[in-house]
């Protein structure tokens, strides 16, 4: 029967969340945007949530099942509402976690995963992205090559979070060029490997205290055992897709933050003898951001709905993630617009939320519910 | 728990309904627009038959605690509208809206009526013969604008004297004329008392000083006959008015007076944007269907940045009519659930609204020439979608009550 209500676990979830969100993460996010880093305290407090912990097993060190996408969506929707290269940084680990426990061996999840469940926060870097023009997560460029009893991989990666500090990185390569999706493959790569080289950290518009990277692999070997579940290897799409829903739920919780700041602006800012809301090309840019904040959250619980149940949902979470993306940038648009000058400055945080939201459109991958 | 899983019984009406819309309602949609104010008889028999009392008639929320239930019930009754509307909508907007019923009359009655009232007028749409209800708000110089109303109600002894002009009346002339119907007219019982004088009132089929004085000719839904109607004199019994006839305290909750306005809306809008749903959904099944005998499969899983631009087009209308369908889902869910929804609604219909035109009209775009042409139904769901951004609230009146409830700012401070 068709409900919209949380369960009584994820509404203590969204609480907990957003209580950190709100008295935590929003009042450093400006610092964090300006000194170029998440502050340490965030990262640990963010680490303390247990997100990945709750979504896997004990045996692996959890104490949870397994990691469900509604769930994960409305935990990772509170953490951008108070800012998203914080949650970006804490959830960075997420794809990789959730690739080793969804597909890998038992082996390579007894190996891997407890690290994931300990005290310390855990950098775990997913190179997937590439930079190239027209960038598309289904046709990626670099390949990884079957040589004896090792793979080769080559390609450039960009965009991949918090790499030097991580001990693997989860790199996206394709064993059969041009045959789509079915292709690609995941293989938790050392960081020192050899001919793997972690260029310079990045300088992005926004999302400027998430550390990133561009990383070459210039034909780096790897045992076959790196390659995430071995012989049977992952579903691309799948992760990819539970991706893209968790990209959605951040954009989501940024969105939503823009929508209320405009809300909160147009109430008391006076001009004309009275509040701006009061005339209605403000009041009706306020009212179209908060239906398509319900809107996009619609779309992105009813496919991670559909994941959790097992049923395909690529096609429904590409519709969520594109939808996300764009009202997104058009919400974080109005936001400015609304505050005029003083959106445009530094001093507010919209213009902010403005150089982040672009991100979304080329994002890929590198977080997951 | 967060679910979207229609039960058992209600996917199995859905799937009889597709049957029927796609084998007894999309073959006549043409015939019944071409010839306008005609009605499909046969169907019309047929959709009684296996539908007593009617589609389009919402039970609202305050129905379940008349029925003395205290502890919060689960119902499905607007959901299962929702589903249905959106179903036979899907087959045709113009036939679907000249379907017998309660329509919006009866969703008045359920809004505002005493259930002495309930049983009185809407036993009647139970019987062998097909019945319509109606609703009469709109006036000529009261539109979006329905607090301004003029029609007046006098009390005479022991009766209302009805007098003024109502237009826009859906189903006017089937209830009053072609039907045992009734017309719910709201109106002001004291022209001084703004707001809180408007109230509804049970007009029957046959009451004298009722005269229908125009059938309007439509640029869509052409099978509905939308109608004006002029009152002069019209005496109807004194409890023929809806719920209390004391001019309501608005700091009081209660729903007479122009609160059970609203309160009729909040069932009804949500119904509307189910109607654009299936008429959208029509149009956009349509176009992927003809794409695909032409060897195009949309490839929603790779970056837009590399779609062509039909897929890129078809993959946003997809994403906008599934979040209409959901938001409105919702608004229903509420309803069911006995909560306040006018938010939900208003932002359903806001979305619906618009989103049904934007993909009828793209879809005319996207298929040149043929799109445009009356051998296919493609340009008359163009038509027909239109209406849903316009009845029960415009588009504009949505987003001003969404903004108003967003905001927190009455009327006085967002005009």
């Amino acid at each position: 029967m068709v409900s919209f209500s949380p369960s009584e676990e994820q509404a203590m979830i969204k609480e907990t969340i957003a209580s950190f969100a709100t008295d935590q993460i929003e009042p450093l996010a400006r610092e964090c945007d300006e000194a170029g880093e998440v502050k340490e305290e965030l990262i640990k407090t963010g680490w303390e949530l247990e997100i990945i912990p709750s979504s896997l097993p004990e045996e692996y060190g959890g104490f949870g099942e397994s990691p469900s996408a509604v769930t994960g969506c409305i935990a990772f929707e509170e953490l951008a509402h108070g800012d998203l290269s914080t949650a970006m940084h804490v959830l960075s680990a997420t794809t990789p976690a959730y690739a080793l426990f969804l597909y890998g061996t038992d082996e390579q999840k007894k190996q891997h995963l407890p690290a994931f469940c300990g005290e310390e926060f855990k950098a775990a870097a997913t190179a997937i992205v590439e930079p190239r023009y027209f960038f598309d997560a289904s046709s990626l460029s670099t390949t990884a090559t079957r040589d004896g009893e090792e793979y080769v991989i080559k390609g450039e990666k960009c965009f991949v979070p918090l790499a030097p500090e991580s001990e693997h990185i989860l790199v996206f390569a394709t064993t059969n060029p041009g045959a789509g999706f079915a292709s690609v493959d995941a293989f938790l790569v050392p960081k020192d490997a050899e001919n793997l080289v972690i260029g310079e950290r990045e300088k992005n518009m926004g999302m400027k205290a998430l550390a990133t990277y561009e990383v070459s692999l210039n034909d780096v070997r790897v045992p076959l055992s790196s390659k995430i579940g071995e012989e049977a290897g992952i579903d691309y799409l799948k992760l990819l897709s539970r991706s893209r829903l968790a990209l959605a739920s951040l954009a989501l919780g940024m969105m939503r933050k823009a929508a209320e700041n405009s809300r909160d602006y147009a109430k008391e800012r006076i001009a004309f003898g009275e509040p701006i809301g009061s005339r209605q090309t403000i009041a009706f840019m306020i009212a179209e951001m908060f239906i398509e904040v319900d809107a996009t959250r619609m779309l992105i619980w009813e496919a991670a709905w559909k994941c959790d149940r097992g049923e395909e949902f690529a096609k429904d979470a590409a519709l969520a993630k594109n939808y996300a993306a764009q009202k997104c940038m058009k919400i974080c648009d109005g936001a400015v617009q609304v505050m005029g000058g003083h959106g445009y400055v530094r001093e507010n945080m919209p213009e902010l939320w403005f150089r982040n939201a672009s991100a979304f459109s080329s994002l890929e991958g590198i977080v997951m519910v | 728990m967060i679910d979207f899983e229609l039960s058992p019984k209600m996917r199995a009406t859905q799937k009889m309904l597709r049957i029927f819309a796609e084998n007894a309602m999309r073959p006549v949609a043409r015939q019944y627009d071409e010839q306008e104010h005609e009605k499909p008889l046969e169907l019309i028999k047929m959709v009684h038959g296996f539908m007593k009392g009617g589609i389009g008639g919402p039970a609202p929320a305050g129905d379940k605690k008349e029925e003395g239930d205290k502890k919060k019930k689960k119902s499905e009754v607007n959901f299962a509208t929702a589903v249905t509307v959106e179903e036979i909508f899907w087959g045709d907007a113009g036939v679907a809206l000249a379907f017998p019923g309660e329509g919006l009359g009866g969703a008045a009655i359920h809004a505002t009526g005493t259930p002495e009232q309930k049983e009185r007028f809407l036993s009647r749409f139970k019987g062998d013969e097909p019945v319509w209800g109606a609703m009469a708000i709109t006036e000529p110089e009261a539109g979006s604008d329905s607090a301004n109303i003029k029609t007046t109600a006098v009390r005479d002894g022991d009766e209302w004297i009805l007098n003024g002009e109502k237009i826009f009346v859906t189903s006017g002339k089937s209830a009053l004329e072609d039907s045992k119907g009734l017309v719910v007219v709201w109106a002001t019982v004291d022209p001084k008392a703004g707001r809180a004088g408007i109230k509804p009132f049970v007009v029957e089929h046959g009451t004298p000083g009722m005269q229908i004085t125009k059938v309007e000719d439509k640029l869509g839904i052409r099978c509905s006959d939308t109608v004006s109607i002029s009152f002069m004199d019209c005496r109807i019994p004194a409890d023929n008015i809806l719920g209390s006839p004391e001019i309501t305290d608005l700091s009081k909750k209660t729903t007479s007076g122009f609160k059970g306005v609203m309160k009729t809306f909040d069932a009804t809008r949500p119904m509307v944007s189910a109607m654009a749903i299936g008429v959208g959904r029509a149009a956009l099944d349509f176009l992927k269907e003809t794409l695909a005998k032409e060897g195009l499969e949309v490839r929603y899983e790779i970056s837009p940045n590399r779609m062509t631009s039909i897929e890129r087009d078809i993959a946003e209308l997809e994403a906008n009519l599934k979040a209409a369908r959901l938001l409105t889902w919702r608004a229903v869910w509420m309803l069911d659930n006995g909560e306040r929804n006018s938010l939900e609604a208003s932002m359903a219909k806001a979305k619906a609204g618009l989103v049904v035109t934007q993909v009828t009209q793209k879809c005319v775009e996207l298929l040149g020439p043929l799109g445009y042409s009356r051998k296919l139904l493609l340009e008359k769901w163009m038509r027909d979608a239109k209406i849903n951004d316009i009845f029960e609230g415009t588009g504009q009146i949505q987003m001003l009550i969404t903004a108003r409830n967003v905001l927190g700012f009455g009327r006085d401070k967002l005009k």
